[in-house]
């Protein structure tokens, strides 16, 4: 430790550390721009000059490392008048037109002028101007007159997203930050830059011009899309939504989001949003009243199971629901008789549901899996399944993390691998299964599989050394694993070789509430599973929050399924075009943003949080709604006054804690890999639930773009296949014409095609069989 | 236009020889002597570097920092990859002197490299060449392939088991790219802006291994030093001072041209030298060491001798040598307009106050010149000089700097004139 003095201040500081750091220690403010603590230093904006003793002139505190002894001044005379100076350059070509500018109240450039400038400009020449840019749908580049050229965005882009989409071109006076040319600005966490600007620089696009920011109440919640468990301050206006920013939460999102945190806030506000309950008769929609839609309900659900039990019954929910809405659900089902529920509508493999021992978890907290020495991820499209959680293992690669990869595809993860085997769906348990031979190998253990026909390649053994090598070894499962047809096989795989290696090993949640959808048993538990729900049709279909056609592992058979159901009652949000086709009765629910809720995130961490605008029209939170039709059908239990009275019920039946466990009690395998062309049907990252599935502007998004087939090279030329021409899809007896485009980085036998999308909703199951020819 | 008189690096070029650059004349020369003394001796790195420290070598890329100590401070053990790496960037305006070192006598600095590299303990070289000068980028090209199939260049170096390879890259005119951590970044295939120092190069430089970085001329001083020994290139010059220097003679003389002369030259010599002053006119002012020393007055500059120390005294560098000759008919104003235009198409645009301050500065004077000077103006000038200078991660801002408050300082009343008249003092002469 140093001995250091500011302002008269004594201090120690750690050697190494920075004069701001220092400074911001003591809880010194230092005016900067330039200066972020997740970025690189770039000493560039000069606004953090400070008198150091002994030093000949004014240093950046950004920049200036401590040393003993030192004296620092950050108010001095000469301090003061070289951050005076800096202010006056940076004003001299900046606009001031604040009353008109988007950043306006908010602005680091404002706040800090007025603290450390002069009244008066002595600039009289002209301004200069810088033409906007087109960085895309999210972030707006209109006004770069306004630019400071801190080039907080240039490194954000390059150090935390791993890839420079945003530079600063020309020299001097001339210089303008701009994407590449003719290129938008394609990161899924692109959105950061807007909070990193510190002027009206870059904007959001979907925001600017709507409101002014000192109208806007901020409150706090959490984002109901992947199972990171984003912290968000909501921003509101007469009761709408109108801005979505991060909540800093070091051990979560640090002071990130992911775009799809950011902006899927739109969908919150969409024209398609249910407003009243509806009821269908006479082959047409009918608006009605709460009292009316419920009584409907208790008819349909007690006729059902009248004349087919109860059994003819199924209860769809959704891992994107609340814990409280989850649990009631589940309660009021089960008090009704029904064991068919179940929340993972996108899952295909139930086998390990007899030997599961707890709740599915990441096995660790986040911070402990990105401290991990190596890491193994099996099956995930980590970029868009987890954008911030990605950005979190870049970090950690950049940092000396051996980062393994085990996928069907080769994507670009703008991170630093290790090893990685691509294997076709098909071979993905065979794929594991090498692995975990290695690791039997070098550990000398004995496992349970048998792993006879499997032969072990160099790619599984650099997995294996890295896995038995690291001090702390952590295996994580993708959405892609979770999904997949032997889920339960690659499930019993990792445990073996986390048995035997001494790895951690857990699950990437794929949903914020996948973790608290599985302990209050919204799930299978002595009843169908999803799968078993659309593969045995029901008559009746309760959904919460779910939207099967594209929340489901085969949309075909799963529209097919709610088409000959008698009734199908939708809890939702939305009245998207499905429900309006197969359902007979909409009651409209609250989404996240207006009930209060809690998310249990894929660490096992719950986070409470309250509605932050009152439900839109007739919506009502679902907790109330389940608690009615409870007290409608009679059952016992269900004289909830708070979601907080859910919670507290929920929570007594034991520590969150205590209940996690991903090991099943046994496990089975059979590790031959299989040929076939195959599909790879992912949830594209703007469409993993239906509030994202209505944000504009995350839907005009390149990321979003309309589905393509993207088609292993063997694949490719064996149809004949001419680049971008349209080819013909069958799956499950329905056929389709998408672009064709040959991708190098599939394995051999893939057929790369989105699924929950409406242009893909025809086809069949995510990872099953495909057929691909010219069309 | 090459004209030298005698010295370190040019004695015995034959500029009229079309082959004078050719490894056989430089051979002829004495050339690749001091490698092959060092090589056969297995002279210890130590005693290399306290040669060339003794030699009184100071940099020739403007800061004049002594070349020997720089040397030392090369992490030696240092484990990993080191470079040395050759600034033949020459931006500078006014300065056209490393040019003809590549022209003339591209094997001195190559020798020059080698020798450092030896002395260092790098495998590896690179000289950054001006983007602008591609002839001369590819003539050293051929050098390094002559030296390469000599056995004076790449694996086991005259069979002694020392390896060293050297590369030649080239920028493409920026002037920034001169500073020696711009020229790392551009060397890297980024854009080439300053990086924040410290780390400096000697610790963290091209790929972020220890670099040591020098002007074209420093090193083709080298062989010199070692064949003929310190002592006798500290002679060559003044103590402090040591060695020949190359001067660019450019402006109102009757022969422009590089000149090589002991340093301590009394700069009236040097004028004599470059044919004196064009058509008789009136010695004005001169700016001695490149466009960013400060400029001298006639009366002062004739009383200075050519070495760092004396210019220094007299309020102006030595910088890179380039000597500009400014006549009676220079209005002053419009000379440094040309310079301010310069340091603000040049500025690299990180730091604000030389992004900002460096347009701001041109467009008072710009306006000043074109009889828009309002009373003010010279203390704005000087004001914002003042929130530019040591204030940014280069140097480039006080370079853009001390033109303004040198001839402001000495040629005030024409700035005063003009901004009081609306038009100069001195009607300014093409020629
Ligand atoms: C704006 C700027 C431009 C420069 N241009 C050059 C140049 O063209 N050539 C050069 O040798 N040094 C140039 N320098 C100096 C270099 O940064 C560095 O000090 C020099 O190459 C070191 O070599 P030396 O010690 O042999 O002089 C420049 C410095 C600045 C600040
Ligand atoms: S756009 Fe904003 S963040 Fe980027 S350099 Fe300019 S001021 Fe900084
Ligand atoms: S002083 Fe000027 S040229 Fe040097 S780094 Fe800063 S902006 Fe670039
Ligand atoms: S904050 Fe230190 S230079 Fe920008």
């Amino acid at each position: 430790m140093l001995e250091i003095e500011i302002d008269g201040k004594k201090l120690t500081a750690p050697q190494g550390s920075t004069v701001m750091e220092a400074a911001h220690s003591i809880g010194t403010y230092i005016p900067h721009f330039c200066y972020h603590k997740k970025l690189s230093i770039a000493a560039n904006c000069r606004m953090c000059l400070v008198e150091v003793e002994k030093a000949p002139k004014p240093l950046p505190a950004c920049a200036t490392p401590v040393t003993d002894g030192m004296k620092i001044h950050t108010h001095s005379d000469l301090a003061k008048k070289a951050q005076a100076g800096v202010m006056e350059f940076l004003l001299i070509n900046h606009p001031l037109d604040c009353p008109i500018c988007d950043q306006g109240g908010e602005c680091q450039l404002q706040d800090i002028a007025v603290g450390y400038g002069n009244g008066a400009s002595r600039y009289q020449e002209e301004k200069r101007a810088v033409p906007g840019k087109d960085m895309g749908p999210l972030v707006s580049a209109e006004e770069m007159s306004r630019c400071i050229h801190c080039t907080r965005c240039v490194r954000f882009t390059e150090e935390i997203g791993g890839f420079q989409e945003i530079g600063m071109a020309h020299r001097g006076e001339f210089s303008e930050i701009l994407p590449f040319l003719g290129k938008t600005v394609n990161s899924e966490i692109s959105g950061n830059v807007i909070d990193l600007c510190p002027v009206g620089a870059l904007t959001s696009k979907p925001y600017r011009y709507s409101t002014r920011a000192w109208e806007l109440s901020r409150r706090k919640s959490v984002s109901p899309h992947d199972g990171l468990g984003a912290n968000l301050i909501v921003q509101v206006k007469h009761n709408e939504v109108m801005r979505v920013l991060p909540l800093e939460n070091e051990e979560i999102n640090e002071c990130w989001l992911a775009d799809r945190d950011r902006f899927s806030y739109q969908g919150l506000n969409s024209d398609a949003r249910l407003k009243t309950p509806k009821i269908k008769f006479d082959g047409r929609w009918h608006d009605t009243d709460w009292e009316t839609a419920l009584a409907y309900v208790v008819k349909g659900l007690n006729g059902v199971s009248a004349d087919h039990g109860k059994d003819a019954i199924g209860f769809l929910t959704s891992p994107h629901s609340t814990t409280e809405e989850l649990y009631l659900a589940q309660k009021l089902a089960r008090a009704f008789g029904i064991n068919n529920i179940d929340y993972r509508s996108a899952r295909s493999d139930f086998r390990a549901d007899a030997a599961k021992q707890g709740a599915e978890w990441l096995g660790s907290s986040i911070v402990e899996l990105a401290a991990a020495k190596s890491v193994l991820v099996i099956g995930s499209s980590l970029r868009s399944e987890q954008p911030l959680l990605a950005s979190r293992i870049r970090q950690a690669s950049k940092k000396g993390m051996a980062l393994n990869i085990i996928h069907v595809a080769d994507d670009e993860l703008l991170m630093n691998v290790h090893a990685k085997l691509i294997a076709s769906p098909l071979a993905l348990v065979n794929a594991v299964a090498q692995v975990l031979k290695a690791v039997v190998a070098i550990k000398g253990g004995d496992s349970t599989l048998d792993l006879a026909q499997v032969d072990v390649s160099a790619q599984a053994q650099a997995i294996a050394d890295s896995l038995c090598a690291g001090e702390t070894a952590r295996i994580v499962l993708g959405a892609v694993a979770q999904h997949h047809p032997a889920y339960s096989e690659l499930l019993a795989l990792t445990q073996e070789i986390a048995r035997i290696s001494g790895a951690g090993f857990g699950v990437l949640s794929e949903a914020a509430n996948s973790v608290g959808a599985e302990l209050v048993g919204a799930w299978a538990q002595g009843g169908m599973s999803a799968g078993e729900m659309i593969a045995s049709p029901r008559k009746a279909y309760v959904l919460l929050n779910t939207e099967p056609e594209f929340d489901g592992y085969n949309s075909a058979a799963s529209v097919a399924a709610m088409k000959q159901a008698a009734t199908v009652i939708a809890l939702t949000a939305y009245q998207s075009e499905g429900l309006l086709d197969y359902a007979d009765v909409l009651l409209p629910i609250a989404p996240f943003s207006e009930t209060a809720g809690s998310f249990i995130n894929m660490e096992g961490r719950l986070q409470a949080f309250n509605g932050v605008t009152k439900p839109q029209g007739e919506a009502r939170p679902a907790w109330k709604v389940l608690r009615v039709l409870g007290n409608m059908l009679s059952l016992d239990g269900f004289g909830f006054n708070s979601a907080e009275e859910v919670r507290s019920e929920l929570l007594a039946k034991g520590d969150i804690a205590q209940r996690l466990n991903n090991s099943l009690s046994s496990i089975a395998a059979n590790t031959a890999a299989k040929a076939g062309v195959v599909r790879v049907g992912e949830v594209p990252v703007y469409s993993t639930d239906a509030i994202c599935r209505h944000a504009p502007a995350l839907q005009a998004t390149a990321l979003a773009a309309a589905p393509v087939a993207r088609i292993a090279a063997d694949v490719f030329a064996a149809a004949g296949l001419a680049e971008g021409e349209l080819a013909l899809v069958k799956q499950g007896g329905a056929t389709l014409r998408v672009p064709a485009h040959l991708d190098a980085s599939l394995p051999a036998g893939v057929v790369r095609l989105a699924v929950a999308r409406a242009e893909t909703a025809m086809l069949g199951g995510m990872f099953d069989t495909i057929e691909i020819e010219r069309g | 236009m090459a004209i030298f008189k005698s010295g370190v690096i040019f004695e015995g070029v034959d500029t009229q020889d079309e082959n004078a650059w050719r490894l056989a004349a430089y051979e002829a020369r004495g050339g690749y002597v001091a490698l092959r003394k060092i090589l056969a001796a297995q002279m210890p790195q130590d005693e290399v570097i306290a040669e060339v420290k003794n030699s009184g070598l100071r940099g020739r890329g403007g800061a004049g920092f002594p070349t020997g100590l720089k040397w030392s401070f090369m992490p030696r053990s240092f484990p990993g990859d080191k470079y040395v790496v050759c600034n033949t960037d020459e931006g500078e305006p006014g300065t056209f002197k490393d040019r003809d070192i590549l022209r003339y006598n591209p094997h001195a600095l190559i020798e020059g490299m080698i020798i450092a590299g030896y002395a260092m303990g790098t495998r590896a070289g690179y000289n950054y060449i001006h983007g602008e000068i591609f002839e001369a980028y590819e003539q050293f090209e051929a050098a390094l392939d002559e030296a390469r199939a000599a056995g004076l260049l790449g694996q086991n170096i005259l069979g002694t088991g020392f390896n060293f390879e050297l590369y030649a890259a080239h920028g493409y005119g920026a002037y920034i790219c001169g500073e020696e951590t711009a020229l790392l970044e551009s060397l890297e295939g980024k854009k080439g802006q300053p990086r924040f120092k410290p780390p400096f190069p000697a610790s963290y430089g091209l790929y972020g291994k220890p670099t040591t970085i020098n002007n074209t001329e420093s090193f083709a001083s080298v062989p010199f030093i070692i064949k003929d020994g310190a002592q006798k290139f500290l002679e060559a010059g003044k103590p402090n001072n040591g060695g020949t220097k190359l001067f660019s003679v450019s402006g109102h003389v009757n022969r422009p041209g590089n000149y090589e002369v002991p340093l301590g030259t009394p700069f009236t010599e040097l004028l004599e030298m470059a044919g004196g002053m064009r058509d008789g006119k009136k010695l004005k002012a001169v700016i001695p060491g490149g466009s960013s020393a400060p400029v001298l007055p006639a009366e002062i500059m004739l009383g200075v001798t050519m070495d760092y120390d004396s210019i220094s005294k007299a309020g102006s560098m030595l910088g890179s040598g380039a000597v500009i000759v400014m006549n009676e008919d220079v209005c002053m104003v419009r000379a440094l307009e040309r310079l301010a235009y310069f340091y603000h198409e040049e500025s690299c645009g990180q730091c604000t106050p030389c992004r900002e301050g460096t347009g701001w500065l041109y467009r008072i004077i710009h306006r000043i010149l074109n009889g828009e000077g309002r009373p003010g103006d010279l203390e704005l000038l000087d004001s914002v000089g003042n929130n530019m200078a040591g204030r940014t991660i280069c140097a480039l801002a006080d370079a853009a700097v001390f033109p303004v408050r040198s001839f402001t300082k000495h040629f005030r009343h024409e700035f005063e004139y003009l901004i009081e008249h609306g038009k100069p003092l001195v009607d300014h002469k093409w020629c």
